[in-house]
């Protein structure tokens, strides 16, 4: 099935069931998506399926096909979030934290603190009691 | 970790299509955005062999008005009767659609309460109405439920919330529907052999086996709800452990037309969460003519008397109980203000 992944084609050979979540992590070997819960509370799972935040522990893969994923892979590594949350602790045990990002990244280039609380609202945190992650982000768009 | 059953993924580009694939396959479920149903698949609460995908059916979607025979008309138009909600929008279309916004703000408000961003992102207003009802001794994996013997509502013969009953009293726990019942909505539900159109009032049943009058084979096409005259109000009120995320453990809807000296003309009130079926409160007519804000007490002992939470869910039903006129109070003096 084809589908583009973080900005180019990408065909994978899985079968449709399969959770986009364990597609990712086990047929791409994108590790970066990471499982919370699994039944969608948590939003540790976050991915954009073009470029809106979904859970991908509740996409069967093959409604996947012919859209843009993008996990935290495809940001590259350097993306100003990335060295804030580490830089602010905004990341501790570090679970939650591609999915707090890319939801963060899905809000724009500089979302208000009510934007941001809103816009997180579907990914928990155990670690940061989430002021680290607001300051991240609020400091990386400043 | 919980995986997925094996099933067959089928993906039928009109609505025609998908209700041919529910005909022929007996063992078929219709899956929009998934949120509900996928955690169910996983806990093995459903098991199905054929799943038919809607998020390609262009029939559904779609949010617009439309003239008294259900035709889409202009924004503007002077023919516009009702608003009109494909089954596939998605909640966050929902919520924050202008205008739902401006006419109905009571249903922006609830689809932007319901679970969190990224579900709203996937779950669609026809899930919603369809949402499974929930239960302690219901939403849990095999292993936990097997583990008890099973419930009268999956596998087994007993409930464990009534000891005796013979229905089940697992709670309706979606947001959109109780406001879509104080808004006089009604849907259109598709089958290979044609349309039905009933009020929203009278989709849900006293029983949380299955708590709609949806058969197997049939699909919420669209939700369409009369334009109000003008002085409507409406407001919507959700009660959860966590201010995102969460299910209600009660939720009040209510929606009132207020003539121009403040008087309420009508109200309706609907109260949900607690049991199988939403709630709507009677004899609400007998405070019509005095002003909303003299009647917030009556109407919030109405609505206490008329409800009887059970320990369905892990919170205290005394409290729920408790919590009724509370919340009831705080809906309408939301809509009294400025009236």
């Amino acid at each position: 099935m084809r589908f583009i992944l973080n900005g180019a084609p990408a065909e994978v050979d899985a079968h449709p069931m399969k959770r986009l979540l364990d597609v990712l992590r086990e047929d791409c070997g994108l590790t970066g998506t990471k499982e919370g819960c699994g039944e969608g509370e948590c939003g540790a799972c976050t991915v954009l399926i073009d470029g809106e935040p979904v859970v991908s522990c509740l996409v069967p893969f093959a409604q996947a096909r012919e859209a843009e994923v993008v996990t935290i892979e495809g940001l590259g590594g350097e993306h100003p979030y990335q060295r804030a949350f580490a830089e602010f602790s905004g990341a501790q045990c570090g679970i939650c934290t591609p999915g707090m990002i890319l939801a963060a990244v899905a809000l724009g280039p500089a979302p208000t603190l009510e934007e941001v609380r809103t816009g997180l609202a579907g990914n928990l945190c155990r670690c940061t009691g989430y002021e680290a992650i607001y300051r991240a982000i609020h400091s990386a768009t400043a | 970790m919980l995986r997925l059953h094996e099933y067959r993924y089928h993906r039928p580009a009109r609505l025609a299509d998908a209700l041919a694939l529910l005909r022929e396959h007996e063992d078929a479920l219709a899956i929009a955005g998934g949120t509900d149903l996928m955690p169910n698949m996983k806990h093995r609460l459903f098991t199905p062999r054929h799943l038919v995908a809607l998020k390609g059916i262009a029939e559904l979607r779609g949010i617009g008005l439309a003239d008294g025979a259900g035709n889409p008309v202009a924004d503007d138009s002077p023919h516009a009767r009702e608003l009109v909600i494909g089954a596939g929008a998605t909640l966050t279309e929902v919520s924050r659609n202008p205008l739902v916004r401006r006419v109905f703000p009571s249903l922006a408000a609830a689809a932007g309460k319901v679970a969190a961003p990224q579900i709203r992102n996937s779950g669609t207003m026809g899930g919603n109405l369809c949402l499974d009802t929930r239960c302690t001794y219901y939403n849990q994996s095999y292993f936990w439920r097997e583990a008890l013997g099973f419930c009268l509502k999956k596998d087994g013969e007993v409930c464990h919330v009534t000891k005796v009953g013979r229905k089940c009293v697992a709670a309706h726990s979606a947001d959109t529907p109780p406001v879509l019942m104080t808004l006089g909505a009604s849907i259109d539900l598709a089958s290979a052999n044609g349309t039905r159109t009933l009020p929203v009032a009278d989709f849900f049943i006293a029983d949380g086996k299955a708590n709609t009058v949806r058969r197997r084979d049939e699909l919420v096409h669209r939700i369409r709800i009369p334009l109000p005259a003008p002085g409507l109000r409406t407001a919507y009120r959700k009660v959860r452990q966590r201010n995102s995320v969460d299910y209600p453990l009660l939720s009040i809807a209510a929606a009132a037309r207020l003539t121009p000296g403040s008087g309420v003309e009508s109200l309706s009130l609907v109260v949900s969460a607690l049991g199988a079926k939403p709630r709507m409160v009677s004899g609400l007519d007998k405070l019509a003519g005095a002003p909303l804000h003299e009647v917030v007490d009556a109407a919030a002992a109405l609505a206490f008397k008329q409800c009887h939470p059970l320990e369905n869910l892990i919170v205290d039903p005394d409290w729920r109980h408790a919590m009724v006129p509370v919340y009831v109070r705080r809906a309408l003096e939301e809509m009294a203000v400025g009236a």
